[in-house]
């Protein structure tokens, strides 16, 4: 019965989620409130990450698989897709590449930042009682 | 024939789990970036269904179970979440920008182009949430009034072009640190992306799970004003 409390619980937090979603005016998704809901019970202690471990990591592992019906879908509505599909060829290959190097150069230089001495110093690496922080 | 196997409550997940199945096993026997387990679950699906005559609204009824599963498998994305808080909290403020400017880069070149190509403001949502995770995408498309099919499939595929270029990118643009890798990967190419990450390194298939979340609330937070432009 522990994997059905397990999935129990995941539900009350979805179930939950979906009433988030329909009582607030925000155009977010039921899975994200749900999501932060969760995150924000285990950083509480409201109950332990193995109460819900096996059957969170079992769910998370078989996700792909969630994705097939819908992009099956893709059969169904090609005669849509069909006018923009040079754009959506062009769009996908291309921001894809810029994002991935974007997110990443960006990254890398703030941390860069953090760990070199002669980094831009950011306000916010000061410490409360006026001294900066350790750079490793 | 087709219609013995529709009148079957369990024929769409039966096909939808051994294409599935199917394609991990290709994966394993061939190794190429091409044998996307996810990739080859939808043609050999499509295949299937285009031989046998059968409609998709046919499969859909009999696969929506599968779909039952998605709202919740997002919610536990948070416990790998939970599970990296501290290097999360270590590395916070890099992680925050570099996520910001991914996704801002993400809807800004993607509202660039679409203005450059004139597509319509509906073509234009459906394609804004292309780089996250199709349970977060779909419910952003939806909420925008995007063609959901239509970004489904521009995830999917912005997901296997994402894990066929990752370490390709990486090395194009001196991405060497793994926190930085991870996040790139996974800020861009969301779920199909992290599994790439994972066989990059521990830390990068963190980070980018990590990623997914991130970039996938920042997002569904502004796509909203993106949607406003055009």
């Amino acid at each position: 019965m522990k994997l059905l409390r397990q999935f129990g619980i995941i539900l009350l937090i979805t179930f939950v989620g979906e009433l988030l979603k329909s009582l607030l005016p925000f155009p977010i998704p039921a899975s994200i409130y749900g999501m932060l809901l969760m995150l924000v019970a285990l950083m509480n202690g409201v109950f332990r990450l193995e109460a819900v471990e096996q059957a969170a990591d079992f769910l998370i592992e078989i996700m792909p698989i969630l994705f097939v019906p819908a992009a099956v879908g893709l059969m169904d509505v090609w005669n849509e897709l069909k006018p923009m599909l040079l754009a959506v060829l062009v769009i996908t290959a291309v921001v894809t590449v810029l994002v991935m190097a974007v997110t990443g150069m960006v990254t890398q230089w703030m941390i860069r930042c953090d760990k070199s001495a002669v980094g831009i110093r950011m306000p916010w690496t000061i410490r409360r009682d006026g001294q900066e922080t350790a750079h490793e | 024939m087709s219609e013995i196997l529709t009148n079957c409550t369990y024929f769409g997940v039966l096909l939808t789990v051994g294409a599935f199945l199917f394609g991990l096993w290709c994966k394993k026997t061939f190794g190429w970036a091409i044998c996307n387990p996810l990739l080859i679950a939808v043609m050999v699906v499509i295949l299937i269904l285009f031989v046998l005559h059968i409609d998709y609204r046919e499969y859909e009824a009999s696969a929506q179970y599968i779909n039952y599963l998605l709202t919740p498998s997002t919610v536990c994305l948070a416990v790998p979440l939970y599970r990296q808080l501290e290097l999360l909290k270590k590395n916070g403020k890099a992680i925050v920008f570099g996520s910001i400017a991914g996704v801002l880069a993400s809807m800004g070149g993607i509202l660039l182009l679409s203005v450059l190509f004139g597509l319509t403001h509906e073509q234009y949502v459906t394609l804004l949430p292309k780089s996250i995770t199709t349970a977060i995408g779909m419910g952003i498309s939806e909420e925008l009034g995007g063609i959901v099919t239509i970004t489904v499939a521009v995830i999917v595929l912005t997901g296997i072009w994402g894990n066929m270029i990752a370490s390709h990118i990486c090395r194009l643009f001196h991405i060497e640190d793994p926190v930085a890798k991870g996040l790139a990967v996974g800020t861009a190419a969301h779920a199909i992306g992290t599994a790439r990450a994972l066989e990059m390194g521990e830390i990068e298939g963190a980070m980018s799970s990590l990623a997914i979340v991130v970039s996938g609330t920042l997002t569904a937070c502004t796509a909203s004003l993106f949607a406003g432009v055009w």
